[in-house]
């Protein structure tokens, strides 16, 4: 069984703890995250160990400077990313965020996600939630200075704390409904239509090959 | 007030409005590949689902796909693998998958259209981001990921947010030597890589009009460079044209009815839009990428931008994009050298663009050193191009004429650039490492560009190019 399955539907994500990791960067692409030559795989196994692979280590093999190869950002548990605008832009490609998950990622706070990334998001129960570039920098500076505090986003109360320190985020409505019902995982739910689906594509004269 | 096509595809589409506020939005065509399913299929598997409308979606191979041989089993284990994967997952499952041996193979978003499978006013879905070329018909085209690409095998439908509409008007006539790759890079230049997050982009307007459809899937293929997650242009008459005869086309009455639902489809004259902006296309200079993002892009006359004239949060990518390529502010792109020439992809591998290069490739010879590569975005293409010698023209250049497949757009295969080799590539993203090297850099543009730059050795104006040769 994958790990996404054992994840099982129907479970709210209202409240994730983690450690805070920054990944500053504007345009953070899904290439960078995971690039194409890992993806010749039929599963996502393993490939926690390749995200940011060519961002973390030099073509001898050797680790370069990069958050998640810093000794401060490397204990063990669930973590909150956080990134600045258009982060996960480009490739449609799932294994960005799978890769991320099996990282350890939990949860991001950034100033934007691209669409289809943060789709992906959603469709994994990952929050991916807005700060204001102001709130985003100064976490990022926070957490640099001080990584050993969790980072707590709470998708009811739509805040990221830290310390004593709360900051406002958002999160486009029908995405945070969808995590704190714990309807994320939208297969089961599209699949109960499925009359209705049949009623919908009956009336689309395409689907009979504009036989009428 | 009118409707956009947008307002219609969705309302035609829409199953029912779920809890979350987003939509249960009926998908007419499904299209997959090798890479972004088996995990699809997989889960379907786990969860004991089926797939309840097998007709409504079409397999083909080309991410991983050699394009110097095809003969099984692929050389590289994996990419067997992922070849066994797809065939067993459509043959449990009932989908149709073109291989290689159908004769209709090629890259996804090259198949459907020219199959007649990409129609007006459809939604389609596939597990890629480039599933924004089918835009080009008017058809509400989304990218998705690879659980999406469940919901769809087993629903018919994705749970969704519709986007608001940006109508981006480009007036006026190109100049010539500009191309539909140019005006897209343009359109992101001004627009940012982030302008289009939240929205669709309805191309509109004289320069749009007079493109052929080959054209406006190069133009909306790139819409998610651009941030918008889909593009569209409205379907007219040489939407109809293109259509009539194709395979999955309707034949007869069929076809008459067929046409009258597309062209009722598109936006109304008084439709409303969420934002507008307007381009002079006479101003479009043939266009390059500079750097590592598709919107760090200038003319081929202009010189590489100092980071003082972005906004101060792009400076840090600027600079990021300076140091990665080797380039500096101040310097003139035309004449920079490059190593290898790519011509091919979803975005410009249609027999159009071949024609285009193949002008530019009589005119001279691939500078020795240079590697340059043609693949044809699909076994349609390669045969046309094949009846019309295009091929041998290529040859006779000093290009490799290869089977089709994404080849070095992404570089899952066997094409891949090496160490820090430079390459002026016909494709979509100069992403960094996105050609298969770690330290490998893209320049983008359109693919007569590429055929002059591999002749030149070096970036060039193939409007100069061309105005140096013979009549
Ligand atoms: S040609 Fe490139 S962009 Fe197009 S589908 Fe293939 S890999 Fe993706």
């Amino acid at each position: 069984m994958t790990d996404q399955a054992k994840k099982s539907a129907l479970l709210p994500v209202t409240r994730v703890s983690g450690r805070p990791i920054p990944l500053p960067g504007n345009d953070i692409d899904t290439d960078r995250i995971i690039p194409a030559r890992f993806m010749t795989a039929i599963t996502f196994d393993g490939l926690g160990e390749l995200a940011f692979r060519d961002a973390r280590f030099g073509a001898d093999g050797k680790p370069i400077e990069h958050p998640m190869n810093d000794p401060r950002f490397q204990a063990k548990g669930p973590r909150v990313a956080i990134v600045n605008k258009n982060f996960g832009c480009g490739s449609s490609r799932e294994h960005a965020p799978q890769a991320m998950w099996r990282w350890g990622v939990q949860a991001l706070v950034g100033e934007s996600f691209a669409d289809i990334f943060f789709g992906n998001c959603v469709a994994m129960g990952i929050p991916c939630v807005t700060a204001s570039e102001a709130d985003v920098t100064a976490l990022q500076r926070a957490v640099e200075a001080d990584p050993s505090q969790d980072l707590v986003v709470d998708l009811d109360a739509m805040t990221a704390t830290r310390g004593g320190t709360s900051v406002p985020v958002s999160m486009p409505e029908g995405a945070r409904t969808q995590l704190l019902r714990g309807t994320w995982d939208a297969t089961r739910i599209l699949v109960d239509a499925l009359p209705k689906v049949r009623e919908t594509a009956d009336r689309l004269p395409y689907v009979g090959g504009f036989a009428r | 007030m009118g409707k956009s096509l947008l307002d219609k595809v969705w309302e035609r589409h829409s199953v029912r409005e779920l809890e979350s506020g987003q939509t249960q939005l009926f998908i007419g065509l499904h299209l997959v590949h090798e890479v972004t399913s088996p995990q699809a299929f997989a889960m379907i598997r786990e969860a004991g689902l089926g797939v309840p409308f097998p007709d409504r979606t079409f397999a083909t191979v080309d991410h991983i796909i050699p394009t110097d041989t095809q003969v099984r089993p692929l050389a590289d284990g994996q990419a067997e693998t992922m070849m066994s994967a797809i065939e067993s997952n459509c043959r449990e499952f009932g989908i149709r998958l073109f291989t290689p041996e159908s004769g209709h193979q090629g890259i996804v978003h090259v198949i459907g259209p020219e199959l007649g499978l990409t129609q007006p006013g459809m939604t389609i879905a596939c597990g890629d981001s480039h599933t924004s070329t089918h835009g080009a018909f008017g058809a509400v085209a989304f990218g998705i990921g690879t659980s999406q690409v469940r919901d769809v095998l087993a629903s018919q439908c994705l749970a969704i947010q519709r986007p608001k509409v940006r109508r981006v008007e480009v007036t006026g006539r190109l100049r010539p030597g500009v191309y539909a790759k140019d005006v897209i890079l343009d359109v992101i230049r001004r627009l940012g890589v982030k302008g289009g997050v939240g929205f669709a982009y309805e191309y509109a307007g004289e320069v749009f009009d007079a493109m052929s459809m080959e054209e406006r899937m190069t133009v909306c293929n790139m819409s998610i460079e651009g941030g918008a997650r889909l593009g569209y242009v409205n379907p007219d008459r040489t939407t109809v044209e293109y259509l009539r005869g194709r395979s999955f086309s309707p034949t007869g009455d069929a076809f008459a009815r067929a046409e009258a639902w597309w062209t009722s489809m598109a936006s109304d004259p008084d439709a409303s839009f969420d934002d507008r902006v307007s381009i002079d296309g006479g101003g479009i200079a043939p266009t390059v990428t500079w750097g590592i993002n598709p919107g760090q892009a200038i003319g081929v006359d202009e010189k590489v931008p100092a980071a003082a004239a972005f906004a101060a949060d792009e400076r840090a990518t600027v600079e990021d994009a300076y140091e990665y390529m080797g380039l500096a502010a101040g310097q003139a792109i035309a004449g920079t050298k490059i190593d290898v020439a790519f011509i091919g992809s979803c975005t410009n591998g249609r027999l159009s663009d071949l024609r285009e290069a193949a002008r530019v490739a009589r005119l001279g010879r691939v500078k020795p050193g240079v590697k340059a590569l043609v693949v044809p975005g699909s076994q349609a293409v390669a045969r046309a191009a094949e009846a019309e010698g295009l091929h041998e023209t290529f040859r006779a250049a000093g290009f490799e004429w290869r089977l089709p497949g994404c080849s070095m757009c992404l570089a899952m295969n066997p094409d891949k650039l090496s160490g820090r080799q430079v390459c002026a590539s016909s494709s979509n993203r100069n992403f960094k490492g996105r050609q298969g090297s770690p330290s490998g850099r893209t320049l983008l543009m359109s693919p007569a560009m590429v055929a002059a730059a591999a002749i030149e050795g070096a970036v060039v104006d193939v409007r100069d190019f061309l105005s140096k040769a013979p009549a």
